[in-house]
């Protein structure tokens, strides 16, 4: 018996609050961990402190901050893992102060990022992902009257348009990169999840002015000091918008810098784990994003799943693996739905730059056949991003795989790396 | 009416509502956050912590993730 948390919980969007909360309330001693000044994750982001209940997902937001609050769990926000210096423990930062975490068992809903790829332009200000414009805008960035063009892949380009709109910028136009057949398609399995579909719907309904373009994407984006122009092409002619914002997200991809670190086994590009969440790695489970793309019912899901298990309720953590099923199911279509098309490869220009912390461009790259040579030879991934920005875009560009994880798996302080760190108890 | 502070953005008060991120701040301000080792201005890409283009100084700590951080009455952010 460690004189530490039972569960430990990394990660406090849907997936962690649902597994913190859920392992709480069994009677266990939980503590969860986030990196944001809030909880509730990317898709529950600016909810907090006062959820309304009108906005997308405020009353189910509502709930599950309720029932964490009276759970007991203890929340720590700010709080970022660099390090597993043994098993069994995990070193946190915050601000240069560290702390060792000692648990029985681990709860990973790190959740996913956007994918970006490099084009002529990408780097200059005014160009953000679009859940990253969308994070922005909800953390106070005026949009009124502003003009922006969406250009990417995914269903959160739809979602942050809608959002964009409301909040009185003009959405000029929406480029999906996947063509027509294929989002159709996808549509028309929605309509087994109603509520999916009404979302889906929901969001272009409050865009109905705007035009969705499937089968379309960026060229280049063109501007002195920030973006005041963008060139879009449906792979037979081009066509240019003048705008003061261009949001590019290539759908997401789940940070697995953590999981990498601890050994758990990752498959096809998410970490592979069984009915009841577990890894490859004994006492490490992993929910939502890490798993397969999906989204928050899927995330909820396997959070309760793991959370359940975690406590040894694993027969009713059983019982929700009909649901479970459906949503990945739901996960892999989504996955073949908004695959990236060859042409997406041909954007970037020899000088155009793919890593933008150390400023590698890509004729650079292509004198190297590696991640491991890139960083060796032109420091590509080895910037303050640590390669979560250009490693999706060399993996698709040139096939090269993340290696495993070394710590720090997040910039620190030297000092939290070195020093002797205060051990948290659970109170 | 939301609650207010003020901020200064290289020298600029700017007043912005509360829960304000510094980023969002930089932005409204129309602000680079820093300049590239190629010397090309940058802003904020992923809005979420992980890109690292959001870094400012803030309150003379250089490096500042920017996103991650709230305005606060006084808080003086210098870029590039």
């Amino acid at each position: 018996m460690s004189s530490g948390f039972d569960v430990l919980v990394v990660g406090a969007g849907p997936g962690g609050m649902a597994a913190a909360t859920v392992s709480a309330e069994a009677g266990a001693r939980v503590c969860v961990l986030d990196d944001n000044a809030a909880p509730g994750g990317q898709i529950w982001r600016g909810l907090h402190p006062a959820p309304s209940s009108k906005a997308p997902h405020g009353a189910e937001f509502a709930g599950w901050t309720g029932r964490l609050r009276a759970s007991g769990c203890e929340v720590l926000q700010g709080w970022q893992a660099v390090d597993s210096p043994s098993v069994g423990m995990l070193r946190v930062e915050r601000g240069g102060e560290a702390r060792d975490l000692h648990f029985d068992k681990l709860i990973l809903a790190a959740g996913a990022r956007e994918r970006f790829l490099p084009f002529p332009g990408w780097t200059l200000p005014g160009v953000f992902g679009a859940g990253g414009l969308q994070a922005l805008v909800k953390g106070g960035l005026e949009a009124r009257g502003k003009r922006v063009v969406l250009a990417g892949s995914g269903p959160l380009l739809l979602a942050v348009a809608a959002n964009l709109t409301v909040t009185g910028a003009c959405v000029l136009e929406v480029c999906e990169q996947a063509p027509l057949g294929r989002i159709a398609a996808f549509g028309l399995t929605l309509m087994s999840q109603p509520g999916k579909l009404a979302e889906g719907a929901g969001y272009r309904w409050k865009t109905r002015g705007t035009p969705y373009r499937t089968g379309s994407w960026v060229v280049r984006a063109e501007g002195r000091g920030r973006v005041e122009s963008v060139t879009l092409t449906d792979g037979r002619r081009q066509w240019s918008e003048a705008c003061d914002w261009l949001a590019c997200g290539f759908h997401l991809v789940p940070n697995l810098e953590l999981p990498r670190l601890l050994g758990c086994r990752v498959a096809g590009g998410y970490v592979a784990v069984d009915g009841l969440q577990q890894s490859s790695v004994a006492g490490v489970a992993c929910v939502g994003e890490l798993t397969g793309i999906g989204g928050l019912d899927k995330a909820l899901i396997e959070g309760r799943i793991a959370g359940l298990a975690a406590v040894g309720r694993e027969a009713e953590a059983g019982r929700l693996e009909p649901k479970l099923r459906r949503q990945r199911r739901f996960a892999e279509r989504m996955e073949r739905a908004f695959a990236l098309r060859a042409e997406l490869r041909t954007l970037a220009a020899a000088e155009t730059i793919v890593c933008r912390c150390e400023d590698v461009s890509y004729a650079a790259l292509l004198e190297c056949s590696s991640a491991r040579q890139a960083r060796l030879h032109t420091r590509c991934g080895m910037g303050a991003c640590q390669g979560r920005v250009c490693g999706a875009a060399t993996e698709f560009l040139f096939g090269w795989e993340a290696g495993a994880g070394r710590p720090p798996v997040f910039p620190a302080a030297v000092s939290a790396l070195a020093a002797e760190a205060e051990v948290a108890q659970p109170r | 009416m939301p609650e207010t502070c003020s901020i200064t953005v290289n020298g600029k008060t700017l007043r912005v509502s509360a829960a304000t991120s510094v980023a969002a701040a930089i932005l409204n301000a129309g602000e680079p956050t820093r300049i590239s080792l190629q010397g090309e201005p940058r802003g904020p890409l992923c809005g979420m912590g992980i890109c690292m283009e959001c870094r400012a100084t803030v309150n003379g700590v250089a490096h500042a993730r920017t996103c991650h951080m709230v305005c606060e009455p006084g808080m003086e952010v210098v870029t590039a």
